[in-house]
């Protein structure tokens, strides 16, 4: 459990730390949400229809982009080969860093996706159910992707190949995130619908991610 | 002979020798047969006139390109379980094949769709489906590309493979949900039961051949890489021994 606990620790402080990738996520969501008004025009009434799917879209984009960093920076200086020999087994290590990852690029984009939604003119329960299909909905993108980037480990070269493998295995998730946010304000289902298969699909990516991640690493370093 | 005496590539080589002509005898007698069914004998549609003849193919290419992915999956298993070195082969030759099946639904479709719906493409359930059935046999593909080491790919594309079959009808119910949710069913009246015997019994036949003709590409390609990867093991001997002088 100490071991887990220090690898949460250890990953969390190289995040923040100076060529760490925590905020950038935040900042590439910033951007991207940014852009949208520039390609679609400022109509304000469009902005607030499409803003959930925009936020999603965005959110969904930007916890891809730490992704493939998250176990080759570990293969390359060693200590995925301590972490591979430790005690503790391989999936709950891969579980904690996943946690890492999440608290400190997941988290970031749900704290920062109701501000963004004043800037999509979003009504203030719109805004409500995208945080809060975001909090629930980026674990699972945070999980799935994982298993990118366990694949990612054996490449020497590779970074879009993340996106490519893992983008597909998202459409779920982006289907029942943003349908439950349009729910919550337009209907015609209610909001719990699409909401609670929002968390089967987070319950069910938390299970498979790390034991999928677990294995590609074991099969690539071996 | 037991599968296991499959394991070693020489005797599966001359296997597939001996198996190769028939399967691809048997292959273009049943597409003669089918091809001359559904061209001559079936009817056309009182609806859609000659366009329904593209469904022989489609509907065929569409079993496929999904046979293909389980084809895969029970290879990506023999990798990761059994460590068989020709499941390795199998789910290698697999992916480029099944791809190609499912891009030739992909495209039927369209082309059956433009004069029948008016369109090319609908963000239907079933279409969205098929084509991220294709996508993902493309990044399996790219991953197969990426990685240098056979053995290490393989192992990196089996667990994808499997990712993706669990994963598959996930998808496959989410975007049917997706879908329903946006529109209503009525584009999709053709349901495989309603079809007349007419045009079944031509369907049926074309779908047996294009089966035959999936393990006929199959085999013959899992026949080439083995070759291939014994070409390749040879030129590092000699570069090694080249190295060594």
């Amino acid at each position: 459990m100490t071991a887990l606990a220090a690898l949460l620790r250890r990953d969390m402080r190289l995040a923040v730390r100076v060529g760490g990738g925590a905020l950038m996520g935040v900042l590439f969501f910033l951007i991207v949400v940014a852009m949208v008004p520039f390609a679609l025009g400022p109509d304000l009434a469009l902005l607030a229809r499409t803003g959930p799917a925009i936020l999603w879209l965005g959110a969904l984009l930007a916890s891809l982009l730490t992704l493939d960093r998250l176990f080759a920076a570990d293969h390359e200086d060693g200590s995925l080969d301590l972490i591979l020999m430790g005690h503790a087994p391989l999936e709950l290590a891969v579980a904690a860093k996943a946690l890492a990852h999440w608290l400190t690029t997941g988290l970031p984009l749900v704290v920062a996706g109701p501000l963004l939604g004043l800037f999509l003119n979003l009504a203030p329960a719109s805004i409500g159910a995208v945080a809060l299909t975001l909090l629930v909905g980026t674990p699972a993108l945070t999980c799935i992707g994982l298993v990118g980037a366990a694949l990612a480990v054996p490449l020497r070269r590779g970074g879009l190949l993340v996106p490519v493998l893992v983008l597909p295995l998202t459409i779920p998730v982006l289907i029942f995130g943003v349908a439950a946010s349009n729910a919550a304000v337009t209907g015609p289902v209610p909001f719990g619908t699409p909401f609670t298969v929002l968390v089967a699909l987070t319950l069910f990516a938390v299970v498979l991610g790390p034991f999928a991640a677990a294995a590609a690493l074991r099969h690539g370093l071996d | 002979m037991r599968l296991s005496e499959l394991a070693n590539p020489s005797r599966f080589n001359a296997l597939a020798e001996r198996v190769l002509p028939w399967l691809v005898v048997a292959t273009v007698l049943t597409f003669a047969l089918g091809l001359y069914q559904a061209l001559f004998v079936a009817p056309d549609d009182y609806q859609q006139g000659a366009t329904v003849k593209i469904m022989f193919i489609h509907v065929p290419s569409a079993w496929l390109g999904m046979l293909g992915w389980a084809l895969m999956s029970a290879a990506a298993l023999g990798t990761l379980v059994w460590r068989h070195p020709l499941a390795d082969v199998a789910m290698k030759t697999a992916a480029p094949i099944g791809a190609a099946f499912t891009l030739i639904c992909l495209v039927t479709g369209a082309l059956w769709g433009r004069p029948t719906w008016g369109t090319y493409w609908v963000w239907d359930a079933r279409l969205t489906s098929v084509l991220v059935l294709f996508l993902m046999y493309l990044g399996v593909i790219a991953l197969w590309r990426t990685v240098e080491d056979p053995s290490r790919a393989a192992r990196a594309a089996a667990v994808l493979t499997l990712v993706g079959a669990v994963n598959l009808p996930i998808i496959k119910f989410s975007v049917d949900w997706w879908n329903t949710l946006h529109q209503p069913a009525s584009v999709f009246r053709v349901g495989g039961s309603t079809i007349d015997a007419s045009l079944l019994m031509p369907l049926l036949i074309m779908a047996i051949a294009f089966t035959l003709l999936f393990f006929t590409l199959h085999l013959a390609a899992m026949r080439n890489e083995i070759m291939r990867r014994r070409v390749r093991t040879l030129l590092m001997m000699q570069a090694d021994a080249a190295g060594g002088r």
